[in-house]
């Protein structure tokens, strides 16, 4: 139990995805200006990588890994390979299905979070969520806390960024620094308090 | 064949992304990972060729079908081409440059998702004929490199004194002058160059600066006047 909370904090705030892997960083910056959208897409996205990085770890384990098609009787194989095209379709297909499901039972939540869920099949912070948890050979359950924790890093980190890009927009910036310079900046600067979290050995 | 390249079409694809509509800088695209793989100038270079080349490549192909693709199922057939593309580039590195593959770890895999690649095929490749696409791919690839480029020479030189491995300033621990700027090796420093890099370009060519959303008005009169 201790493992995997200690992996849900880390999850959250010392390998933040967004600020200290830099994923998800073009809907990062485009989609930051107001603290409601920023909250929606959040939400959208912790979702999704909720779901979708336990999905890619059932797949991985159960027909990708080098020999994992033994239960079939087939030994000798290994289709590791196949990981990146297997990881993308089934991001895709799950966000359409999502995309679906919540149409169909839960129009009010689908008003609410519908117009950012096809942004999130391309979100490389759903992608990187999956290959990390590839990369780290996380369990089936240390998959589904690192799915969680990483969307709700990456919520935070919009949802901050967006209160501070409100304030920003009253003070006075050179014309070239305006939008885009300034934001990133700013993120340099939010980037350097969570290194604070990085000394934290859990 | 010279001839072909050099027509005005493809010199201009080619070369306005470089400055002038710099996917980076103006066009806001594939940041993610321009950010993580420029601590060192070797890993920079690597996934620069990489980027152009499945640019290059998927935008080529998918203009090459661009009119037997129904456009309902377009993103995933666009997906599917640029999936396969870096699965190449992949094991290419995974067998060539193994020691280069694991230090980019799973950004090789987030081309995948990298905007410039998509953005590319969905906004050029599917209106224009495949060499222009080629050409169009391999320009923004360049505009994407340079800033890459750019961003790990400052980060590598400032922050461990070296230039790919190569000393340039001699380290004071190793008796010489330079103390290292740590600071350059961790992830803040790339947020705060690539915003100092869209500065220089917006002062130089004001044309690309934002609109300013509110403009402050400077009251002169009244008791709290110091504003």
């Amino acid at each position: 139990m201790e493992a995997y909370i200690s992996l849900f904090v880390k999850a959250v705030f010392i390998e933040n995805l967004a600020l200290s892997f830099f994923l998800g960083m073009c809907t990062f910056i485009a989609v930051s200006k107001k603290i409601s959208t920023a909250m929606g897409l959040g939400v959208a996205v912790m979702v999704v990588q909720a779901i979708t990085v336990p999905a890619n770890n059932i797949v991985y384990h159960a027909l990708l890994k080098e020999d994992a098609l033994s239960w079939m009787g087939i030994t000798g194989v290994d289709l590791s390979f196949l990981a990146l095209l297997s990881c993308i379709g089934m991001i895709a297909a799950l966000v359409q299905i999502l995309e679906m499901i919540l149409d169909k039972f839960f129009p009010a939540l689908y008003h609410a979070l519908g117009v950012f869920l096809p942004l999130i099949t391309v979100n490389c912070a759903i992608l990187g969520g999956s290959l990390f948890m590839i990369e780290r050979d996380y369990n089936f359950g240390e998959s589904v806390t690192y799915g969680v924790g990483s969307g709700l890093g990456w919520a935070l980190a919009i949802t901050v960024m967006a209160g501070v890009r409100e304030k920003l927009k009253y003070s006075d910036i050179p014309a070239g620094l305006q939008g885009l310079g300034i934001t990133f900046i700013t993120a340099g600067l939010m980037s350097l308090g969570f290194m604070a979290f990085s000394g934290i050995q859990l | 064949m010279s001839a072909v390249l050099l027509n005005d079409e493809t010199k201009k694809v080619l070369i306005t992304p470089l400055v002038n509509d710099n996917p980076i800088t103006l066009q806001v695209l594939g940041i993610c990972s321009a950010l993580a793989v420029t601590s060192q100038m070797s890993t920079s270079l690597i996934m620069a060729l990489a980027l152009t080349l499945v640019t290059a490549f998927s935008s080529a192909a998918i203009s090459a079908i661009r009119n037997h693709i129904p456009s309902s199922i377009r993103i995933i057939v666009q997906m599917t081409i640029i999936a396969s593309l870096v699965i190449v580039v992949d094991q290419l590195l995974k067998a060539f440059a193994y020691d280069v593959s694991k230090q980019l770890s799973v950004f090789v895999g987030l081309i995948i998702t990298n905007c410039i690649v998509m953005g590319r095929a969905e906004g050029y490749a599917m209106k224009n004929p495949p060499l222009e696409s080629f050409m169009d791919g391999i320009g923004n690839g360049l505009g994407y490199s340079l800033i890459l480029i750019i961003v790990a020479f400052f980060r590598e030189t400032l922050g461990s004194g070296k230039l790919l491995g190569i000393e340039v300033f001699k380290l004071t621990k190793d008796g010489g002058w330079y103390d290292p700027n740590g600071l350059m090796l961790l992830p803040p420093s790339a947020f705060f160059i690539i915003g100092l890099i869209i500065w220089s370009v917006r002062q130089w060519k004001p044309e690309q600066a934002e609109k300013v959303e509110f403009k402050i008005m400077s009251i002169s009169h009244g008791e709290g006047g110091h504003h």
